[in-house]
């Protein structure tokens, strides 16, 4: 079931189309990634998402019914890209606005916070101010912020950036926690490899348009390129008759090979069985979403020239 | 609802609690008081206790000179000349030369001995003299000063004529015009506040954390009504500040020194540049007159809603230009030029209706919500109903109401769009596409 619809949505600034025609949909207690170079219009669809932008067309259903910006915002926890504090405020009523913000009592938000930050080992951080904090302590701080009010959709805009491994991997531990839990999060990111660690289900936006969308899996077998990797005892000197691959280079004690169409990886073993080469080792080569992601975007300009919109 | 009242509440309190605000809260009543008490003792200092001694005196002036107690004291000794003055004690000597036309009387003395007492004993041979000479033709002291008493009466029935009050025009012009400095001053203090709120919000990077839960427009408004509480805040405990202090100088103050500071005064006022210190002797003999002169009820409640509607009328603009600068202070200085021109422009228009209270200049001033509460406040002082009719105080607070309203409304789009945009900041061209566009 989908908690989050996206139909058609368009917005259009005067200079360029931010985002064109996107839909997609993400299920309830998923973790969802919303991929694209800079300037291909992630800010701007998560904007329309939380509520900050009026979509020009197309329609947001949130939890079943048509998204409600006045009262669906306290169910949505949005931590952007750009993101800051009251640097003058202390840290605890700081918190504690934040959370009444969204619609918690005085009280509750006391107490959440206390266990978040037993959580998160900041409870000596109560009466600091923020401009004490270093920017990794800020972050924890503001990813606190963004999840106490246990919202039902979590939008984390890079999360990680400027956490060093064991902060990034206190935060990853919890997002999962929260997605088994039935929160749903979408997380945007262009780093790659923390996409694939995380994610169930990716979308691919560039240019303000969707040029991707499906499983991580399902993805990388789309963009496979019948890649295999083989690792030998030892290499064989040479390949006799009709192999059914292509070489593509060889590492260390391995072949990678491509195979060609119409034959099975069976074929590729049968093959070297045949030559009674001694394999320790046969994979698939799936293509990282790296790849797939420059594959995509490449040969597109980077970053997004001006055109002029009739909107 | 709500949740602008949560804003409210933290821009509040978090500028109530800061200790600029408790210091410049009591510390501004105090100087003020202080500068006014400080400059009236320098007045009274200057005024050091002298004695002139008279020789040669033709008969007519040990009758005719008066001393002042406090102040000059004329003696007639007879063994004092030229070389000994200074040894007998006397401050200066007054020498009679009946012999020559051009130089009859001559002051002597080694220091200084000060404008306003050169003056007074000026004053005084004149007056003399001008009795001798009366005497001399038989007119009697008595008739003479009655005479004057009468052109002094009657000149008062044509004051009342004209403005229908007592000729003491000073005071309603001070309040007037103090009333116009405190509200230019703090129109620029607090929109100047709520800009630095509104770029620190954007600089900092917490306004999109905030927009994603509360819309930008009650964002606004609840940070331009924190602050305006703020400064309502400020303002009533100055008002009561000032009101405690002015009926404690009394106290210390006695009413003797009251009657010589109104002496001074006008000693001073027959010298050509001597007013430096009226305003001070005036605001502290206003202290007498206070409730009387001045419609304090109707002042006092135009001075907050003036202070009030001028603000807000202002406060969003100043919200809209600090949503599209970035870090640079010096961006920010282009944008607020055009708003700071009314302002400015409205403390030159108050400085020459304060004059003329009834002139076309002073009453569209009072009227068009960008000069209003500077121009209007004025006015006011002046009196309501004699100088301003009711309808043209009416008709001003609407407007500034409506202009508020349109002002807010305006600045509310600016805003919406420069509060998340980063990086260049807008022209005037784009910022007017986003007024159209919504």
């Amino acid at each position: 079931m989908s908690l989050l619809e996206v139909q058609n949505l368009k917005k259009y600034y005067a200079t360029q189309k931010a985002v064109d025609d996107v839909s997609f949909s993400v299920n309830k207690g998923s973790i969802f990634g919303l991929l694209g170079p800079n300037g291909a219009g992630k800010t701007t669809l998560i904007r329309m998402i939380t509520g900050i932008f009026y979509p020009d067309e197309g329609h947001i259903i949130f939890d079943g019914k048509r998204f409600d910006p006045v009262n669906d915002v306290v169910k949505i926890g949005y931590m952007p890209e750009e993101r800051g504090l009251y640097k003058k405020m202390k840290i605890g009523e700081q918190a504690v606005y934040l959370a009444q913000l969204k619609g918690l009592s005085k009280n509750d938000a006391m107490t959440k916070i206390k266990e978040w930050f037993i959580k998160f080992e900041m409870q000596s951080w109560w009466v600091k101010k923020v401009e004490d904090l270093s920017k990794g302590m800020s972050q924890k701080l503001q990813f606190v912020t963004t999840v106490l009010h246990e919202p039902k959709l979590i939008i984390l805009d890079e999360p990680f950036s400027g956490l060093d491994p064991v902060n990034s991997n206190l935060i990853k531990d919890e997002i999962y926690k929260m997605a088994q839990s039935g929160s749903t999060i979408i997380f945007s990111t262009h780093r790659m490899e923390q996409v694939e660690e995380i994610c169930d289900h990716i979308i691919l936006l560039n240019k303000g348009k969707k040029i991707l969308d499906g499983s991580v899996k399902g993805v990388k077998h789309q963009f496979k390129e019948n890649l295999f990797s083989i690792g030998f005892e030892e290499r064989p000197a040479g390949l006799n008759g009709n192999p059914p691959f292509e070489m593509v280079g060889t590492k260390d004690h391995s072949y990678i090979v491509k195979i060609r169409d119409g034959h099975k990886p069976n074929d590729v073993l049968s093959y070297f069985l045949q030559q009674d080469a001694r394999i320790i080792s046969f994979n698939e080569m799936l293509p990282s979403l790296n790849d797939i992601f420059i594959k995509l975007v490449e040969g597109t300009p980077l970053t997004r020239q001006f055109q002029e919109t009739t909107a | 609802m709500n949740k602008i009242w949560l804003v409210i509440k933290r821009e509040y309190l978090t500028r109530v609690r800061n200790k600029t605000f408790l210091l410049s809260t009591f510390l501004f009543p105090i100087v003020i008081v202080a500068f006014i008490i400080g400059s009236v003792f320098l007045a009274m200092k200057s005024r050091n206790k002298s004695t002139i001694a008279v020789i040669n005196d033709p008969g007519f002036l040990q009758k005719n000179l008066e001393s002042d107690s406090s102040f000059l004291i004329f003696e007639f000794p007879k063994d004092v000349n030229s070389s000994n003055y200074e040894a007998k004690g006397y401050a200066g000597l007054l020498k009679v030369n009946p012999d020559t036309a051009a130089k009859k009387y001559v002051i002597e003395s080694k220091k200084s001995l000060g404008i306003e007492t050169m003056n007074y004993i000026e004053n005084q041979v004149e007056k003399a003299i001008e009795y001798n000479m009366l005497q001399e033709k038989n007119i009697e002291r008595k008739l003479l000063d009655s005479i004057s008493n009468a052109s002094k009466e009657a000149a008062k029935v044509t004051n009342e004529l004209e403005t229908g009050k007592e000729a003491n025009n000073r005071l309603p012009y001070i309040i007037g015009f103090g009333c116009g400095i405190i509200i230019y001053i703090t129109m620029f203090v607090f929109g100047a506040m709520v800009m630095r709120g509104v770029m620190e919000e954007k600089t900092s990077r917490i306004a999109e954390v905030i927009i994603s839960s509360v819309k930008p427009f009650q964002l606004m408004m609840g940070k331009i009504l924190g602050i305006a509480a703020v400064g309502l805040t400020q303002m009533m405990l100055w008002i009561i500040l000032l009101l405690v202090l002015v009926n404690i100088i009394p106290l210390f103050v006695s009413s003797e020194t009251l009657e010589q500071f109104q002496q001074i005064q006008e000693a001073q006022q027959q010298l050509p540049g001597g007013s430096n210190n009226t305003v001070a002797l005036e605001m502290l003999k206003a202290t007498d007159t206070f409730k009387t002169e001045v419609n304090w009820g109707i002042v006092i409640t135009c001075f907050l809603f003036y202070f009030l509607g001028g603000y807000l009328f202002y406060a969003s603009l100043f919200a809209a230009v600090g949503s599209v600068v970035n870090e640079d202070p010096q961006e920010a200085q282009s944008l607020m030029l055009p708003i700071m021109m009314p302002i400015v422009f409205g403390f030159i228009i108050l400085s020459t209706s304060i004059e003329n209270p009834d002139s076309p200049m002073a009453f569209w001033g009072s009227i068009i919500p960008f000069t209003s509460p500077i121009v209007m406040m004025g006015r006011i002082a002046k009196g309501v109903p004699e100088v301003v009719p009711w309808w043209q105080l009416f008709l001003s607070m609407a407007m500034l109401i409506l202009g508020f309203v349109f002002t807010t409304w305006f600045a509310g789009k600016i805003y919406r769009t420069g509060i998340l945009l980063y990086g260049k900041k807008p022209s005037w061209k784009e910022m007017i596409k986003w007024i159209r566009r919504s």
